[in-house]
């Protein structure tokens, strides 16, 4: 068979890291980059005797999310110990959540594919990080306890597209929520893929391998993709698709084995007797605020009047979405603005989404002078290409560029009049009937006003003065 | 007498009195160590330089802090304490110095407490003889021949031996109450949750329990004020408010109404042991107690089910002692390897047979047989006992079987040594507070306990019951031959 006659079945586990200030279990920073094993203290170091002391922001990180996809939110879960030795787990196990998570049930809106069913959120901690140098190994323990939620959903991913797809709208789903910054590269959202394939219209669910590695959304279609072929050609040839975990090699796109069902780790989950249950009322549960998801976004955008394409490039990016929201008035007119000069500004390096130099609300200041006829439509535009670079007042651009229109009606008038006084035998034409001089007279009138005449006064003063 | 052989709470007057300095308790108190220890080995180091400048803040005091102030207190080597060498009787911990203070060492120096060093214990308070110390065994201060009990061995040991008026233990499954009745003195285990453990070094993190010794009754209710009380830092201690444990020993005990278990009456109890105890409930009643026969039947279940619990939190408690961080790293080029060279010599024997009983229990396909099951038989147990306390305030039973054993006389039959704790697991395994006061001596006179089991955070009518009982047993009193031969 073909690899089109075979359907592959893929469900993802997301571990993305939350976005508290301190770490789940002690009052130590969360914050990336500083030194080795200067964000540490005795629990998130595994000193003997020290104990873990729950941080609630977590917590309420985890309801946040479980209420956003529709999940249960229980009101007792509990905490488990999942024990394994490696140099960077400190205690020797990591208290995860394993019988009774805080979140089961729900779905995630993907654009393009409805929803995609999660079986569970759970709450656990981070390991630190093992470096390997030619001298030696050495552990950094600064991320060991960082909160994380582990995301796992259910295998409806139909393909590498579909699951990169989910992924996305994950991402950008915890990046609404303002639980996770969402940086693959960095390791706060890390993906693990399990997939298997099936002969297409059976619903056996063939041997799944659990990959890992998988730190950018191209590596997760190229791993993916991979290893279906990898698996389709292994029962083509009359093998058999073995259970065990991959690691992909993003250098060489192929996936390896790291070990087989018989080699995994028995991970001897037990309750853990360090913390209590985890109780969470409905009142609590009620309390936290969940913010809207880019799908809802989408649709208020394109409700508004904004077009497709554009709500979709805005909602994308919630910084974005921000500017949106704080330049104001008209929602399809801040659309252009934000799609239009906004973005253009950041594609050439004017602008930085993350320091903007300009109040958004400033923007409609320059509508204001457009409207009024004060500016033109391409001074406008310049004005606005100014505000984003400097964030200087528009009515100051206008000034310091002299972009102001000259509508004055005696100003205009006077140099009418010279321009109708030096081209008699243009203005006989005219009269004539030869009515396409008109665009002559205006652009001599222009060139006189340095091009900042009002074209349409001007064009209403010349066809009164020829007697139109 | 000598201040320095009264108990702990009359050292406490005499200090408030200043009958005596903290400065002058401390150096008798050092100077007794020194003469007994080398055959006692109940420390395993002494801190006389945080001492003595303790004891020297406490007498610069122009008010005493409380009733510990200026009291020398030594502790079970279980505790971190910083800067000083914490083992808990380990090799893998020889050398580690802690970079903190454990909440209740914490307490105590703030309570004025003068520390004087680091008491003798089984190996992560594994054992029952103090036997399993990496550092050699204590020896029982009525019988140099025989094991003072254990784990906190050298905690019961250092206040029989009166080298401190008051120390700190553990009891995870009777580690504080069976050695309390080897060596005569009162040992209390609070309720689960009482004392926070936050820098107590790990054994079974459901079962572990911060206590305390003294000679008297008194004095474990003026340690256990001082150590109890919510900890933000250990999630499992309580938020009740905590009483003065002290103060309510003036109520008495008429018509408090004591239960008898039959269960622990059985085989395999030492027969003196069994007419002391009973001599101790006629008392009691002769104080104006009840007395009412009941029964605890799933507690024959206990010690299965403990050591099943027990060595299962173990398992995972231990894993953290892997040569990376801190303790005993093994020389070995492969991480494996490392890991397996340093816990092979890291750890003793009976330490390595429990984390494989635990492992064991918790691995995949037996976890149900094993740990959920002992889970189920813990709950029953809990739930007897609340059957009982429906009718009875206290339970009354003996502490151990035997009394003190020879040392070497179990070390090779490991269930022998698991029974010992017969009466004591099931408290544990129940979460209730117990304590065991001395209540007589066999015929070779060495000291008998009598336990007293009470209702979840009502350590104080057990203190009452223990401390009436004392009044008018005066067994605390009776000093060792040990000490009476160095001079009093």
């Amino acid at each position: 068979m073909p690899v089109a006659d075979f359907e592959p079945v893929i469900g993802l586990e997301v571990h993305a890291q939350l976005l508290t200030r301190s770490k789940i279990f002690c009052g130590c920073s969360t914050s990336f980059g500083a030194p080795p094993n200067t964000q540490v203290c005795p629990v998130c170091l595994g000193l003997p005797g020290a104990l873990p002391s729950l941080n609630r922001a977590a917590v309420e990180m985890a309801i946040k999310a479980g209420k956003a996809f529709g999940c249960r939110i229980a009101e007792r879960s509990i905490w488990a110990r999942k024990n394994y030795f490696y140099p960077d787990l400190p205690k020797g196990y990591q208290i995860s959540q394993y019988e009774l998570p805080i979140c089961s049930g729900g779905a995630v809106p993907v654009p393009g594919l409805g929803t995609i069913g999660l079986t569970r959120i759970h709450l656990e901690e981070d390991a630190g990080k093992n470096i390997h140098a030619e001298s030696g190994s050495q552990v950094d323990l600064n991320r060991s306890g960082v909160p994380l939620i582990e995301i796992v959903g259910e295998p409806q991913l139909r393909s590498a597209e579909e699951a990169s797809e989910y992924l996305k709208a994950l991402r950008l789903s915890l990046i609404y929520l303002g639980i996770n910054d969402g940086n693959l590269e960095e390791g706060s959202f890390r993906c693990d893929a399990n997939v298997s394939v099936r002969p297409r219209g059976t619903q056996k669910l063939g041997t799944r391998v659990e990959l890992k590695n998988i730190n950018s959304f191209r590596f997760v279609r190229q791993a993916i993709e991979y290893e279906i072929e990898r698996q389709v050609k292994e029962i083509e040839s009359g093998g058999k698709v073995l259970q065990q975990t991959r690691l992909f090699d993003n250098e060489k796109g192929v996936t390896r084995s790291m070990r087989s069902k018989e080699e995994a780790n028995d991970y001897r989950y037990f309750p853990e007797p360090d913390l209590p249950p985890l109780l969470v009322s409905p009142e609590w549960a009620a309390k936290v605020q969940v913010p809207k998801l880019p799908h809802e976004v989408l649709d208020e955008l394109t409700r508004s009047g904004v077009a497709q394409a554009d709500a979709r490039t805005i909602v994308a990016d919630p910084r974005l979405v921000e500017v949106h929201r704080r330049v104001g008035g008209d929602p399809r007119r801040a659309a252009l603005f934000v799609v239009g000069e906004l973005a253009r500004a950041v594609n050439e390096k004017e602008a930085d989404l993350a320091a903007l130099k300009f109040e958004p609300a400033q923007v409609a200041e320059v509508w204001k002078l457009q409207d009024a006829g004060t500016l033109s439509s391409t001074a406008a535009k310049e004005v606005l290409a100014e505000l984003i670079r400097s964030g200087k007042p528009p009515a100051r651009i206008v000034q310091e560029k002299g972009l102001a229109q000259v509508s004055d009606a005696g100003a205009l008038e006077a140099v009418v009049d010279a321009v109708l006084a030096r081209s008699v035998s243009e203005a006989e034409k005219y009269k004539a009937g030869k009515k396409n001089l008109l665009g002559f007279f205006v652009g001599q009138a222009m060139k006189e006003l340095k091009g900042k005449g009002n074209p349409g006064a001007l064009n209403e003063l010349f066809k009164r003065k020829l007697g139109d | 007498m000598k201040v320095d052989l009264l108990p702990l709470s009359r050292v406490s007057a005499a200090l408030a009195a200043r009958e005596v300095s903290p400065e002058a308790l401390l150096e008798s108190s050092l100077e007794r160590i020194r003469a007994l220890d080398g055959k006692l080995h109940a420390f395993l180091r002494l801190t006389e330089g945080e001492a003595r400048a303790a004891a020297k803040a406490a007498s610069q005091r122009r008010e005493r802090i409380g009733p510990l102030d200026g009291v020398p207190i030594a502790l079970k080597d279980i505790f971190c304490m910083e800067g000083v060498e914490t083992t808990a009787g380990s090799r893998i911990l020889k050398g580690y110095l802690p970079p903190y203070d454990a909440t209740v060492v914490r307490k105590l120096k703030q309570a004025g407490a003068v520390i004087v060093g680091k008491l003798n214990m089984d190996e992560f308070a594994m054992g029952s003889s103090t036997e399993n110390s990496a550092f050699g065994p204590t020896r029982n201060p009525w019988d140099l021949e025989r094991t003072p009990g254990g784990s906190s061995g050298g905690s019961a040991a250092a206040v029989a031996a009166r080298m401190v008026p008051g120390t700190l233990g553990t009891d995870t499954g009777g580690s504080i109450r069976q050695p309390a009745a080897l060596v005569g003195c009162a040992g209390m285990k609070p309720t689960y949750g009482r004392v926070s453990r936050f820098g107590v070094i790990a054994f079974a993190s459901s079962l572990d329990q911060v206590g305390a010794f003294a000679q008297d009754v008194r004095g474990v209710a003026l340690l256990l004020s001082a150590i109890a009380g919510h900890d933000p830092d250990d999630q499992t201690s309580s938020t009740r408010p905590v009483p003065d444990y002290a103060a309510s020993l003036a109520r008495g005990v008429r018509g408090l109404r004591i239960g008898v278990p039959a269960e622990y009456f059985g085989e395999g109890l030492q027969p003196e042991i069994d007419k002391a105890v009973r001599a101790g409930i006629e008392v009691l009643r002769s104080e104006g107690c009840e007395v009412k026969p009941i029964s605890l039947p799933n507690s024959p279940h206990a010690i299965a089910a403990y050591y099943i619990v027990a060595t299962a939190e173990a398992s995972s408690n231990l894993a953290r002692y892997d040569g990376v961080r801190y303790g005993h790293r093994a020389r070995a080029t492969q991480l494996l390897e490392m890991y397996e060279r340093t816990r092979a010599e890291g750890f003793g024997a009976e330490v390595k047979r429990r984390i494989m009983l635990g492992t064991y229990a918790l691995s995949a396909g037996y976890y149900d047989a094993y740990y959920l099951r002992a889970q189920k038989v813990r709950a029953l147990i809990r739930r007897d006992f609340d059957t009982a306390f429906a009718t009875v305030d206290a339970v009354v039973c003996p502490t151990s079987p035997t009394t003190a054993f020879r040392l070497g006389e179990k070390v090779d039959d490991p269930l022998a040594m698991y029974l010992n704790d017969i009466y004591t697991v099931p408290v544990n395994l129940a979460g209730l507070p117990g304590i065991s006061v001395p209540c007589g001596f066999d015929n070779k006179r060495l000291p008998i306990g009598m336990q007293l089991i009470g209702k979840p955070f009502d350590e104080e009518t057990l203190l009452r019951l223990a401390h009436a009982y004392e009044q008018r047993a005066g067994f605390a009193e009776q000093l060792p031959p040990l000490v009476e031969h160095a001079g009093r």
